[in-house]
């Protein structure tokens, strides 16, 4: 195999692993064409350490003598140290993983090799579909159909085969109103607001271009979207002042005057560099232990990061609140269309929809708003926060979305069906995965590479009844309300679970959710026998 | 009596954002020689608002509005009350009225020797010798070989501040005891604070030495010597001096100062830099600001957070605690910590460290014991500190806030070791400050003697005892506390959070429903219920079958669910999302930026026609006094898009 090309030293002895919070270990280390494994020489009880390549995100190497040092840092956060003898071996090591961390044909990911022995490739590929979550909603009905217009991904390369739209709007009508939209991502629905009939729909900026230019289509679409109501609010994530910027360049948002129903509002979302640039200044401010208070509370402050929490929980809410107390359907999109739109609109679901919050309806949601939505996963996270690599086109606003939830989760602990566990292991899914969910860019590609004939699905492993008993939320009731969050900024805390993941703090913050995962389990079996009790003695 | 002019004004306009009440509401405001009483006209809450006037810290007189006069009384456990009043000849009396009584003179005008709950005189007898510290030293192992009790200041005769009992080296004569307090700020010579019996190290506490330039005194140092010999495995001790080392420097050309190197043989000398009072009331002054912003971009808090300073001296304090308990359970090396007079910053550093190191400290009742040693035997001047008679606004400063703070903190980072919930903190802050019990009421022990208050007042410590019922963190793990005596926290800075539960009342905005404290606390008394029903059933099995019984699994039964219908949960959005978060980095100082937010919004002027009469109430009653815990946040909304919540079906 041609992977095996770039393993100069395969096997490494007496190397010397240090990784925090467990003592350095010295043992064997074997690199394999997506791994790094060690084992230590503990006779008694040998202690493997598996970790996948993909997940590095840069290395250091420091040579001293004969022998040198690799520093590992990674895309979930942890820094891990290798100590290799041999100065040679240490430099061959060191290559190897460079190269084999950042490959580029997703053929030849590790998904596409991951075999357990209690997963089958034969398993049902994803949760959900365009199809099922219409005809799970049989209210829309009347006034939405699902349209195939896309099936062969001609119209919008990013979108999925099938996407819902109004029924007064024919499929010809769709493949104009696309030509008028940045990427063909045209206005489709993504939630239908069952207390109020209410919908959110999504796409990316029209393409008004300097001279104004107008689409008759795009303007009945959206005109089929508010029927019978007397207006819409289109949510721009962008500032007006760069919605007016974008039309030099092709791009625009709706007029006034084109589209008189519809009342436009600007709420400046951040995505693409700066967003990248906020989360590596968080991460060098989480890592650094010498800061004093002033300083980590500076640093803090100029990472932005919360400040970008913030606009995103609150824009977010406004979108819920124009539907949920307004009573009117929303417009949300920024210029693509595939990154903080579908962030905010993710949000304000989980705000407004209790079945987007157990845990098989937020992972449906992530599936359809994130990976079907075509949220160019591979290239946004391509690398995290450590990489020395010339920015390209990553961003973490899937990790934004992931913080967001953890927010919601840490001001209502007992509306979310899932715990903090499960927003962790998408966090590191996201950049570096065994399953096939987050490879490749959008629907066409994945299709292209049949992933779902040749990888697993995470989404589907996170529910098998083994791993469910972690990603559960012991305390979880349901709640019909909606949960609107605090954007107060002392509301918003800094995301301790993740940033300081491999600090002992986050050690006893977990076990204090197994003790209460104990405790709940312990009154359930209680309950449980008290009835049985019940029933013997009546 | 005399100070109430006007003890009753209608049509007055209340509100309280403590409470996560979003707009005003009317009533009549009742002031009484103890508490000012604002009882809502709405006929079917008639909700009462009780406010204690020594827990008042001020009360302004903003310019007025067409609507009326405006008082702003901000509270000490920083509540702040905005009331309207229609007249202002009323409103101006009420000020006075208000002003004065909040600042008593003389003890005697002090609530706790007013206040008298239910209890008997043998009950109230028993409240004050709930907490014994001599069942606390001989818990520690003292007296022992090592450590005795000494009755050098048996009627304060040595040391006025000190209590009477006290524990010294066993080699400690009395005339080195003399001459060494002779040597002391205030007569506080080295004593034990605590002895950790598992290394024989102990913590000894006094305050700094008069030696100036070059002073030195004999008995002084043959007591550091006495102290260094009661801890057998050890050849040297560590003099923490919780001052930074600049302030300790300068007080040496005041005759006073540290230890000199040369002079004392043995020791190893440690500067924290805790700062004084004085920096520590001002920081505490711009958190107060920062936690009353109204709506802040997150520059502006956390730009807000750091110019005050105050996580920057709680991690000083934690890392005072965190040194003594290292050298004392991890070398076993002894530890004698001073500052300046020995009151403030070393009982903050001395009790940090007894709760790091002793899990019995981080008990209910330990917590008690621990602030009944340190502070109270100890001379922390309380009603200097906390300003309960009007005096020097100097003396005025949050040490206990801190401390209390500190364990927050360490609760946040360890939410399985402590016995106690927040709620307990807070109950012991808003106590400190209240007046009600006497237990925190003057300076020392021979004040607290002299003014006869176990004759006079309650102790506050069995009434807390009586409700710990509330106090409890569910979470709480007592063999982990075993297992893990000594706690060994994190103080990088990144493990400090502002203390919301106190400093910020904007946001109270969690629904009771959503706390998990709550639900679990609730659950583990049902668990414990139906252990008992289950024992209950297993012997009337075992009498009908005569065998013992196996367990099958059946089907989990739903959890029940006992929501109040809500419209929703958390705070209203209109609020909140609207209003364009603008990221300006120029952050206008933040009084300013309160006042403006206070301008714009006249939250106080609605209009309401409701006038009814109240119904007669008894004053003495005290159960209302808080309504910290009044429930769900007020769920009306100010927005013309919030829409009218009484025609939704979900509102009933």
């Amino acid at each position: 195999m041609e992977l095996s090309e770039h393993i100069k030293t395969a096997n490494v002895e007496d190397a010397v692993l240090r990784q925090p919070l467990h003592p350095a270990a010295r043992g064997t280390l074997c690199v394999t064409g997506h791994h790094l494994l060690f084992s230590d020489r503990e006779e008694s009880s040998p202690q493997h350490f598996l970790l996948l390549l993909r997940n590095i995100d840069a290395i250091e190497k420091r040579m001293s003598g004969s022998s040198g040092t690799i520093t590992i840092k990674c895309k979930d956060l942890c820094v891990l140290q290798l100590d290799i003898p041999g100065m040679e071996q240490c430099l061959n090591i060191a290559r190897s993983i460079e190269t084999l961390s950042c490959l580029e044909n997703v053929s030849e990911m590790y998904p596409f090799f991951y075999r357990p022995s209690d997963q089958s490739l034969k398993d049902q590929w994803g949760l959900s579909s365009t199809e099922k979550h219409y005809s799970q909603m049989t209210d829309l009905h009347d006034r939405w159909r699902v349209s195939s217009v896309n099936r062969d991904y001609s119209v919008c390369p990013t979108y999925p085969q099938a996407v819902i739209v109004p029924k007064d709007i024919n499929d010809e009508m769709l493949v104009k109103a696309a030509k008028f939209r940045h990427g063909g991502r045209f206005p489709v629905l993504c939630y239908y607001h069952r207390k109020n009939g209410m919908v959110i729909m999504r796409s990316s900026q029209p393409l008004t271009g300097a001279n104004r230019k107008r689409c008759r289509e795009d303007e009945l679409l959206l005109q089929a979207v508010i029927d019978g109501s007397d207006k819409g609010y289109i949510i721009d994530t962008r500032s007006s002042q760069q919605a007016q910027q974008a039309r030099m360049t092709g791009g625009g948002f709706e007029s006034k005057s084109c589209y008189s129903c519809w009342k436009r509002l600007h709420r400046q979302v951040e995505r693409g560099k700066a967003l990248q640039e906020s989360l590596i200044k968080l991460v060098e401010a989480c890592g650094n232990d010498s800061h004093n208070m002033d300083r980590w509370l500076s640093k803090l402050e100029n990472s932005k990061w919360l400040s970008h929490v913030q606009t995103a929980l609150s824009t977010a809410g406004l979108l819920a609140e124009c539907v949920e107390r307004d009573g009117h359907s929303v417009l949300v999109h920024c210029s693509e269309g595939t990154d903080s739109t579908l962030l905010i609109s993710t949000v304000a679901q989980l705000i407004m929809d209790p079945c987007c919050r157990t845990l098989e309806g937020f992972l449906a949601l992530l599936e359809r708003e994130w990976v079907q939505a075509g949220h160019p996963f591979q290239k946004r996270c391509a690398h995290s926060a450590y990489s020395h690599a010339r920015l390209q086109q990553e961003s973490p606003v899937f990790l934004l979305l992931l913080d967001c939830v953890w927010q919601l989760l840490h001001q209502f602990p007992l509306a979310l069906g899932f715990s903090e566990a499960l927003l962790l292991r998408l966090a590191t899914e996201a950049y570096a995965s065994s399953y096939g969910t987050f490879l490749c860019n959008s629907d066409k590609e994945r299709s292209v590479a049949i992933l779902s004939m040749k990888t697993l699905c995470l989404f589907q492993a996170l529910l098998r009844p083994k791993e469910r008993r972690c990603y559960a939320n012991p305390l979880y009731e349901r709640t019909e309300l909606a949960i609107w969050p605090s954007v107060h900024p002392q509301s918003l805390q800094l995301w301790r679970g993740y940033f300081l993941r491999w600090t002992q703090q986050a050690r006893h913050l977990e076990e204090a959710q197994e003790e209460i995962r104990n405790m709940v389990i312990l009154w359930e079996k209680m309950f449980e026998y008290v009835c049985f009790n019940f029933f013997m003695l009546s | 009596m005399e100070h109430l002019r006007t003890p009753k004004v209608e049509n007055v306009h209340l509100l309280d954002r403590s409470s996560g009440q979003r707009r005003a509401s009317v009533g009549t405001l009742y002031l009484s020689a103890t508490h000012s009483i604002f009882v809502e006209d709405n006929p079917e809450t008639r909700k009462e608002t009780w406010v204690l006037h020594s827990m008042v810290n001020s009360v302004e007189m903003p310019s007025n509005s067409p609507a009326g006069s405006q008082l702003i009384l901000r509270c000490k456990d920083f509540r702040v009350l905005q009331i309207l009043i229609p007249q202002e000849r009323d409103c101006l009396d009420i000020h006075a009225s208000l002003v004065r009584l909040s600042r008593p003179e003389k003890y005697s005008e002090l609530y706790c020797l007013s206040f008298n709950p239910n209890v008997n005189k043998e009950e109230r007898e028993e409240s004050w010798s709930f907490i014994d510290l001599m069942s606390d030293y001989r818990r520690m192992g003292v007296p022992n070989n090592l450590w005795v009790m000494t009755a050098a200041n048996s009627e304060y005769r040595v040391c006025d501040t000190y209590p009477s009992e006290l524990f010294v080296p066993k080699s400690a004569a009395p005339t080195i005891i003399t001459g060494s307090s002779r040597f002391r700020s205030r007569g506080r010579f080295p004593v034990l604070s605590y002895f950790h019996q598992d290394t024989l190290a102990a913590v000894c506490r006094c305050s700094q030495p008069l030696s100036g330039f070059s002073g030195r005194c004999q008995e002084d140092e043959m007591m550091l010597q006495a102290v260094m010999r009661s801890n057998p495995g050890s050849d040297f001790i560590y003099v923490v001096d919780t001052r930074p080392k600049l302030n300790a420097m300068a007080n040496r050309a005041a005759g006073k100062g540290y230890e000199n190197e040369d002079h004392y043989t043995n020791i190893k000398l440690q500067f924290i830099g805790i700062e004084n009072i004085h920096v520590m009331r001002s920081s505490q002054q711009k958190i107060i600001d920062v936690g009353e912003m109204r709506s802040p971009s997150m520059t502006d808090f956390l730009w807000g957070l750091e110019n005050s300073g105050w996580l920057k001296h709680i991690k000083a304090i934690l890392d005072a605690g965190v040194f003594i308990a290292r050298a004392v359970a991890d070398e076993g090396i002894s530890v004698l910590v001073h500052c300046s007079d020995g009151w403030d910053r070393t009982t903050q550093a001395c009790s940090v460290a007894s709760l790091l190191l002793d899990p019995y400290y981080r008990t209910i009742r330990g917590l008690m014991v621990l602030i009944e040693k340190d502070w109270i035997s100890f001379g922390h001047k309380f009603s200097h500190r906390y300003a309960h008679l009007d005096g020097d606004p100097k003396e005025v400063s949050p040490v206990m806030d801190q401390f209390l703070e500190c364990v927050w903190q360490l609760s946040e980072q360890f939410p399985c070791a402590f016995e106690f919930n927040e709620r307990f903190l807070l109950t012991i802050h808003t106590h400190v400050y209240s007046c009600q019990y006497g237990t925190f009421l003057g300076n020392s022990q021979r004040e607290r003697k002299e003014l006869r208050l176990p004759e006079r007042t309650h102790s506050v410590w069995s009434q807390l005892w009586k409700d710990r019922v509330d106090f409890r963190n569910p979470l709480f793990k007592a063999d982990l506390s075993q297992s893990q005596r000594v706690l060994r926290p994190n103080t990088t800075p990144y493990c400090f959070k502002m203390w919301k539960g106190l400093y910020s009342h904007i946001d109270k905005s969690m629904p009771p429903c959503q706390s998990p404290a709550d639900f679990l606390s609730a659950m583990r008394e049902e668990s414990q219920q139906l252990e008992e029903e289950l024992t209950n059933h297993q012997e009337r099995i075992a009498a009908l079958t005569g065998r013992p019984i196996v367990w099958e699994k059946t089907e989990v039964l739903k959890r029940r669910t006992t929501h109040l219908q809500q419209r929703h949960l958390g705070p209203d959005p209109p609020t909140s999302y609207i209003q364009p978060i603008t990221g300006h980095g120029q952050a206008v100082a933040l009084k300013q930026a309160n006042q403006m937010a206070l301008n714009k919004e006249p939250n106080l002027y609605l209009p309401t026609e409701c006038h009814s009469k109240l119904k007669d109430h008894d004053p003495d009653d005290c159960s209302t006094c808080s309504d910290r815990e009044s429930g769900v946040a007020d769920l009306r909304s100010r927005s013309s898009s919030g829409g009218d919540y009484a025609k939704d079906p979900d509102w009933e």
